[in-house]
């Protein structure tokens, strides 16, 4: 099966500045594939190299089996998209921008129009100019969801909404799985990743540094230990692939590399292990370990700030 | 006074928000003042009695201008006056809607408000910018007079007549930031008043009569009513009457006050006039590009038919009136053709067509701010190519273009046939030229997608710098006003419209002009199809 989106080496340039560099990304076909950075990474400018808006400068881009450059209109009847900036026409009534937008993109599926204004709450009959940051984000989400497509391109989704719209959000997500669509899915919120993606990708200064499922990812990287004793521990810290210790006496927490674990078990049953709790990491975790160590010399805080 | 705790720091503020907007407020006034009088200064006597003359005695022209006697400094009150009114009232009520609704709408207000600052500091520090930036504007172009040899006390008038008219649309405005919601809203409501004026002027000038000398217009009653009309009435140059001032500083005062007490009568970022709920779901007629486009157009085109309407009779039912003298030299030059009657048709037929065209213009930009504010993405990730999304533009801009000419035609035809017995003759004469116009209009639309294809940032620039370039050169102005040398005529393309029915219909020409619009239009319809869009980070 053709995954429904395939970048290699995908480069983008604007002016001087290098927007994605080498960009690889392969959403499979009926995955929710969470796409993760700070504002900044390049997510949107990707996105937008997916839906032909931007002209990339190198590297391969297929969307469904076909070009989004040359394709764009035959592609875009089988994809819809919500934009991480929603600006709507202030004249216009939320609903008459929905069977707009749903009837350019080639038609909208009536009966999921009113379930989604339903579901999300929203009165379509005010003009966009008089609806708040949130409830134009609910436009944007109606017009893109009440559409039969195959792929949906959702570039922050969820910015905007409350904890309550959040949750029905991610029931929609859910369900377009369970009907076999695609989605990727564009964001900064890692709980959201987390509840709603089968794989994921982590994108930092328009490269993936990071991609598979979450369990794949976990294992690349260290498991948090909390361990009690009856005897003192000791010779802990000497030992290879253990890391952030904190101990006294029985007690002791540290986290190790995956590949080192055995060897540490071994080594602390001679204190006659009492408890022992391990923690996979979380993509969190994950997430900080790309981002480490550029706080103090880029510009990266506030993007940081905000991905937590 | 705790509700204008602020204000001298947002007077700071707009100041320095303003301070190169402000500069070109002034400056282009002044920049024309200075043009008009070194135009005028050298003419001859006898001109100067010509011109006064037909404008105090043809009703059309006392429409743009009332006479008060033969001098250099009235002549340019005739010729100036309205322009330089219109400029400073535009200006006012932008800048005062920019400091109050425009910051309301955007979320800026709400930010400001949350500091020490009173209710109504930020309408307060907008009224003085616009009060300030009125008078320095009133002394400038009265030192300019000064120092061109004028009388100084009708200078300081002329000055003063502009100043005070933009001071009470500046009051005016304050009043309509309260009253709409919108920016748009705002300034609408503010131009729709700025155009009853200007018709209530018009109408009392032409229900007036000239003086026994044929050099004074002596105005009917309704110029009271308008205060466009109060600036005319001071006479700079011809008379000097300092009382309309009166009027100027009583009408502001009261819209001053007004626009005080609205806004303590309603929330912020709300206005009086409560949002009008809309239909929940589209009408087919909307479910398109071209829908789109024409829905969101709809009011500016009702608004440019309305005044081609009203100008389309008003010019029919003078037809009988164009005199001979300097005006009918004026129109011969303009219409290219010693026959007057059809010297007149032609040019009225001329200026329809640049008009259509700067409404082509003024619409076919809307394809920038879609595409800078990030509207066009949504659009164009659906299944629509961009060469519909521009072909949508061209039609929409065309169409508009043509029903504004034929508005034109028609109402100027009906008028003019009442006048002159043949109805069924004047329609088929003037709307037959009103089509003729079309290509001036193809060749702006053309112009417009190739700037914005090319050059995005600057599409805007461009465009309204070309149009109006080519008005100034053209018939209009060009060769009927400044009689330019030919090669200079012939940059616009306004000028190789063929003066029907003053002239013969060529065919060489009009099919030049289509060729150059239709090159333009591919030209961008390429680029457009190939470049990144600029969208909003």
């Amino acid at each position: 099966m053709t995954p429904a989106v395939l970048l290699s080496g995908v480069v983008k340039e604007f002016g001087a500045t290098r927007a994605l560099d080498q960009l690889d990304l392969t959403v499979r076909g009926g995955e929710v594939h969470g796409f993760l950075g700070p504002n900044g990474a390049g997510k949107t400018t990707t996105i937008r190299i997916l839906l032909g808006l931007l002209r990339r400068d190198g590297g391969e881009a297929a969307v469904l089996g076909a070009d989004p450059w040359r394709d764009t209109v035959m592609l875009h009847r089988r994809l819809s998209y919500v934009p991480g900036e929603v600006s709507l026409w202030p004249n216009l009534t939320g609903g008459e921008v929905i069977d707009l937008l749903g009837t350019l993109r080639g038609g909208l599926d009536r009966a999921r129009r009113s379930a989604l204004l339903e579901r999300f709450q929203l009165d379509p009959s005010k003009k966009c100019r008089a609806y708040s940051k949130g409830n134009r984000q609910k436009v944007a989400l109606v017009a893109a969801l009440a559409s039969d497509v195959e792929l949906y391109l959702l570039d922050e989704p969820s910015s905007g909404l409350d904890p309550l719209m959040e949750l029905v959000f991610q029931e929609v997500i859910r369900e377009l799985r369970t009907e076999g669509r695609t989605v990727l899915l564009s964001s900064h919120i890692l709980a959201e990743v987390e509840a709603l993606c089968d794989r994921v990708t982590i994108i930092r200064a328009g490269r993936a540094v990071e991609t598979g499922t979450f369990d794949a990812l976990r294992h690349l990287t260290r498991t948090t230990v909390v361990v009690e004793t009856s005897d003192p521990i000791h010779g802990l810290s000497e030992l290879p692939g253990v890391h952030d210790l904190s101990s006294n006496e029985t007690r002791a927490q540290f986290s190790v590399d995956a590949a080192d674990l055995n060897r540490i078990l071994e080594h602390l049953i001679e204190f006659d292990v009492r408890s022992l709790t391990s923690s996979p990491p979380t993509l969190e975790e994950l997430f900080m370990r790309h981002y480490e160590g550029e706080t103090a010399t880029s510009d990266r805080p506030a993007a940081l700030a905000s991905a937590r | 006074m705790n509700t204008l705790r602020g204000t001298i720091a947002l007077t700071a503020l707009a100041l320095r928000r303003d301070r190169f907007k402000l500069a070109a407020y002034i400056f282009g006034p002044a920049a024309l003042t200075a043009g008009m009088l070194a135009l005028w200064r050298g003419e001859r006597h006898e001109l100067i009695v010509d011109e006064v003359h037909s404008f105090a005695t043809t009703p059309a022209m006392r429409l743009f201008g009332v006479a008060s006697g033969a001098s250099v400094g009235g002549v340019f009150m005739i010729r100036g006056y309205l322009l330089l009114a219109v400029l400073a009232a535009l200006m006012s009520t932008f800048m005062i809607i920019r400091h109050t609704r425009q910051n309301e709408e955007l979320g800026r207000a709400e930010l400001v408000g949350a500091a020490v600052v009173g209710r109504h500091a930020g309408l307060a520090a907008a009224t003085i910018v616009a009060i300030a930036s009125n008078l320095t504007l009133a002394a400038t172009l009265a030192l300019i007079g000064i120092a061109n040899g004028l009388p100084t006390t009708g200078s300081l008038m002329a000055g003063l007549a502009v100043g005070a008219f933009g001071i009470v649309f500046a009051a005016l405005a304050a009043v309509t930031a309260q009253l709409s919601s919108t920016t748009r809203g705002a300034s609408g409501l503010a131009a729709a008043v700025l155009g009853v004026a200007f018709a209530i002027s018009g109408l009392g000038n032409m229900l007036g009569h000239a003086d026994a000398g044929g050099q004074r217009l002596v105005s009917a009653w309704p110029v009271w009513l308008s205060p466009l009309s109060w600036g005319q009435q001071m006479r700079p140059f011809g008379g000097n009457n300092p009382w309309p001032i009166g009027l100027f500083a009583t009408a502001a005062v009261l819209l001053l006050a007004t626009a005080g007490f609205l806004a303590t009568r309603r929330d912020v970022g709300r206005g009086i006039l409560a949002d009008r709920r809309g239909h929940a779901e589209a009408a087919p007629s909307l479910l398109s590009p071209l829908g789109l486009l024409m829905r969101l157009q709809r009011a500016a085109l009702l608004g440019w038919a309305a005044g081609l309407l009203g100008f389309g009779l008003i010019f029919g039912a003078v037809i009988k009136q164009v005199p001979t003298g300097a005006t009918a030299e004026w129109y011969t030059r303009m219409g290219g053709s010693d026959e007057i009657m059809d010297a007149y048709r032609a040019s009225m037929l001329a200026m329809a067509g640049m008009t259509a065209a700067l409404y082509a213009v003024q619409v076919m930009l809307r394809l920038r701010a879609e595409e800078a504010d990030g509207r066009l993405e949504p659009i164009l990730a659906t299944a629509i190519s961009r060469q519909r999304w521009l072909l949508s533009h061209i039609l929409n801009a065309g169409l508009g273009a043509l029903l504004l000419l034929l508005v034109f035609a028609t109402s100027m035809g009906l008028t003019a046939g009442l006048v002159l017995d043949d109805v069924a003759g004047e329609l088929r004469t003037l709307l037959a030229g009103a089509l003729v116009q079309l290509p001036g209009t193809m060749v702006m639309i053309g112009l417009v997608i190739a700037a914005d294809a090319l050059l995005p940032r600057l599409a805007s620039v461009v465009s309204w710098t070309a149009v109006t370039a080519f008005i100034l050169l053209g018939p209009l102005f060009g060769a009927a006003t400044f009689r330019l040398p030919q090669w200079a005529q012939d940059v616009s393309p306004f000028t190789h419209i063929p003066k029907v029915p003053a002239a013969e219909f060529a065919v060489i020409p009009m099919a030049s002009l289509v060729a150059l619009a239709s090159a333009l239009a591919v030209a961008g319809l390429v680029a457009f199809r190939r470049r990144n869009l600029t969208l909003p980070v």
